[in-house]
C-alpha cells in the first residue's frame, strides 16, 4: 500500500516535471533550431500515442496512418482556403474539424478494414495509405496535385515563428496522452487489451470486439489527422509524396515498438529517443535520409534484444524478480 | 422448465456432417452433462450455441427468446458463458485484470468507466479468493500454472454473472486434487443459481457432478436422462465401446 502511493507521488512529480519543463522550453532555449527540433518530436510524441491506441492496444498494426495525417493536413489546408481564414492563431480553432473529417474516413475505412486480421489488416491500411496518395496526387482541381496545397502565412517571423507550433503540437501530444491514458484505465481499454491478447476469448466474454476496434481506429486517426493539420500549416506548402508519406506511418510505428507498444508511456519514450536522434543526424548529415540507417539498425535490436520495447521489458523484470521473491508463479493452484 | 433449447440443430464442414438434426433441452438450475466419443460435435455443438459458428439448420432459443445469429458477445450477454477445451485466459494482463474484461453492456458510461473500480474490483477479488487463487491477483496470466490458468478462466466467464455456463473438458489436464476442487466450486456456484452444461471425457467426474447427461454421437442425441440410467442404456454402450 505505501509502496503504491510512493510510486503514485512519484508519478504525479515526474509529470508535473516533465510538463513544467516542456511549457518552458522556448524559454530555455529560444533559438530556431532548438524549436524546429522540438516541434517536431512533439509532432511525433502525438503521433506515435495516438498510433499506439490502435496499434498497440488492439494489436492490429496499421501501417497506414500516413494516410490520415496527409488527409488531416489536406483537410485543413482545403478549409482555410475554402472559408479564406487568413493566417494567425485562428487557424489553430479549425484543427479539431479537421481531426473530425478525419475522423469520418476512419469511420469508412475501418467499417472496411477491420473485418480482416492480422497480417491482411497491415496490407488493408497500406494499400488504403497509397491509394490516398495517389487521390492527392491526381485530384488537381482540389488538391493541386503534384503542385501542392499552400496554407496562409502566419506572418511570424524570425525565432518566434516556431513557438506556437510548438505549443500546438504540445496541446495535441498532451491531448493524446490523456485520451490514451484515459481509455488504457478504462472497462474500453481493458477490452482493448484483451482483444490483442485473444479476440475470439474476448468475444466470449462479451467484448464487443467489433465496436471497440472501430472506435479506437477513429479516435487514433483523429489525433492523427489533427496533427497533420498543424503540420501542414507549419511548413505552409503541402505535397501528397511529403504528408501521405510511408516514412511518416513507418515512424510512428517504430517509436511505439522501441518505447513499448501497448503502454502509455513507451511511444512517449520512443518518440524522445528516436526524432531528435533522426533531426541531428539529418541536420550534420544533410538531407542524405543517413536516419533510416538508425530506423534500421534501432528496428533490429529492439526486435533481437528487446521484442517487446523499452518499458514492457523493463516491467517484466521487475514482475519476475517480485514473483521470484513470493514465490507465487507457476505455483501449483 | 427448459433453459436452452436446441431444435433440429445441423452444421456440415463440407462434406462432414458435424451436428446432424440434434434437439437438446437443458433444464434451469442444473448441471448437465455432455457426453459422447471423440468427434461426437460436442464442441461444435458449443460453438453453435454461442454464436462461434454460424448454424446450417434449426433453431437456439434461450430463456424463451432465440438467439440464432448472434455472435459471440451478444450471446454472452443475452446470459450464456463458455469455456474452452484448452484453458484461453489473456496472457498480457494480469489475473486480476483478466477477470475485469467480461461485459455484459450497460452503456457507455459503465465501459469508459475506470475499470476495476470498487465494487468490480472487489468482486473480482472475492472471486480469485473463492477459486483459492488470490495469492496471483497481480501475477500475468501467461506466468500462471496451467491449473491456475482453468480456475482464472472460470472465474472470469463467471464474472458477469451468465446464466448458462457452457464448459468445455473442464478436468482436461488437471491434477485429481484440483480436479475435486473444480467439482466442489461448480457445485457451490450451481447452489448460487447458475446453470452448467459441461461436456467432459472424464467419465467418473461427469457421473458424480452432473443432475442429468446427454449424450450424443455423430452429431445426434441418442440418449438422456439420470447418469445411472445412461451408464447402462445400451445405445450408449454401444457409442463408447463399438459393440
Amino acid at each position: 500500500m505505501k509502496r503504491a502511493t510512493n510510486t503514485r507521488v512519484l508519478t504525479a512529480g515526474g509529470l508535473v516535471l516533465l510538463v513544467g519543463l516542456a511549457l518552458a522550453l522556448p524559454a530555455i532555449a529560444p533559438d530556431s533550431a532548438t524549436t524546429n527540433i522540438a516541434v517536431f518530436t512533439m509532432m511525433y510524441v502525438g503521433l506515435a500515442t495516438a498510433w499506439n491506441i490502435m496499434g498497440g492496444y488492439t494489436g492490429y498494426i496499421s501501417l497506414g496512418h500516413a494516410g490520415f495525417f496527409g488527409f488531416g493536413s489536406y483537410a485543413l489546408g482545403l478549409l482555410l482556403a475554402r472559408l479564406a481564414i487568413a493566417g494567425g492563431y485562428t487557424v489553430f480553432l479549425f484543427v479539431p474539424v479537421a481531426g473530425l473529417l478525419t475522423a469520418l474516413l476512419a469511420a469508412a475505412v475501418g467499417w472496411f478494414a477491420l473485418r480482416t486480421r492480422a497480417a491482411t489488416f497491415v496490407i488493408v491500411t497500406i494499400a488504403f495509405m497509397f491509394m490516398l496518395q495517389l487521390l492527392a496526387e491526381n485530384l488537381t482541381s482540389l488538391t493541386g496535385g503534384g503542385a501542392g496545397l499552400g496554407f496562409p502565412n502566419p506572418r511570424w517571423r524570425g525565432d518566434f515563428y516556431n513557438i506556437p507550433f510548438y505549443y500546438a503540437m504540445l496541446a495535441l501530444a498532451l491531448l493524446a496522452l490523456v485520451v490514451s491514458w484515459s481509455i488504457r484505465r478504462s472497462k474500453f481499454g481493458l477490452g482493448l487489451l484483451a482483444i490483442r491478447d485473444d479476440e475470439d476469448k474476448a468475444l466470449a466474454v462479451g467484448v464487443p470486439a467489433g465496436a471497440f476496434k472501430l472506435t479506437a481506429f477513429i479516435v487514433s486517426a483523429a489525433l492523427v489527422g489533427m496533427i497533420g493539420g498543424v503540420y501542414g500549416y507549419y511548413v505552409t506548402y503541402i505535397y501528397p509524396q511529403f504528408v501521405v508519406d510511408p516514412l511518416i506511418g513507418i515512424s510512428m510505428v517504430l517509436m511505439v515498438f522501441l518505447g513499448g507498444l501497448g503502454t502509455v508511456w513507451g511511444p512517449v519514450l520512443g518518440a524522445l529517443i528516436l526524432e531528435p536522434a533522426q533531426l541531428w543526424l539529418a541536420y550534420n548529415y544533410g538531407a542524405s535520409r543517413l536516419y533510416l540507417v538508425l530506423y534500421s539498425a534501432v528496428f533490429l535490436l529492439v526486435i533481437l534484444l528487446m521484442p517487446q520495447g523499452i518499458l514492457p521489458s523493463l516491467g517484466e523484470l521487475i514482475a519476475r524478480r517480485r514473483a521470484r521473491l513470493a514465490g507465487t508463479v507457476g505455483a501449483a493452484p | 422448465m427448459s433453459l436452452l433449447q436446441v431444435d433440429h440443430l445441423s452444421k456440415r464442414f463440407g462434406g462432414v456432417v458435424a451436428v446432424d438434426d440434434c434437439s437438446l433441452s437443458i433444464p434451469a438450475g442444473g448441471i448437465t452433462g455432455l457426453i459422447g466419443p471423440n468427434g461426437s460435435g460436442k464442441t461444435t455443438i458449443f460453438n453453435l450455441i454461442t454464436g462461434f459458428i454460424a448454424k446450417d439448420e434449426g433453431r437456439i432459443t434461450f430463456k424463451s427468446h432465440t438467439i440464432d445469429g448472434l455472435g459471440p458477445d451478444r450471446v454472452y450477454e443475452r446470459g450464456i458463458g463458455r469455456t474452452f477445451q484448452l484453458a484461453r485466459i489473456f496472457p498480457r494482463l494480469t489475473a486480476l485484470e483478466n477477470l475485469l474484461v467480461p461485459i455484459r453492456r450497460r452503456g457507455l458510461r459503465a465501459l469508459f468507466a475506470r475499470a476495476g473500480w470498487s465494487d468490480e474490483r472487489t468482486k473480482a477479488m472475492e472471486m480469485l479468493e473463492f477459486l483459492e487463487i488470490g495469492h496471483v491477483a497481480g501475477v500475468l496470466g501467461g506466468s500462471l500454472s496451467y491449473g491456475q490458468r482453468k480456475l482464472l478462466e472460470l472465474g472470469a466467464v463467471m464474472m458477469a454473472e451468465p446464466e448458462l455456463v457452457l464448459l468445455d473438458e473442464p478436468a482436461g489436464g488437471v491434477n485429481p486434487a484440483l480436479l475435486e476442487r473444480i467439482a466442489d466450486r461448480l457445485r457451490t456456484l450451481n447452489s448460487r443459481g447458475t446453470t452448467f452444461l459441461i461436456v467432459e471425457h472424464n467419465m467418473s467426474f461427469v457421473m458424480n457432478l452432473c443432475s442429468e447427461v446427454i449424450v450424443v454421437q455423430r452429431g445426434r442425441q441418442i440418449a438422456s436422462g439420470k447418469p445411472e440410467v445412461v451408464r447402462s442404456d445400451p445405445a450408449v454402450l454401444d457409442a463408447y465401446l463399438g459393440a
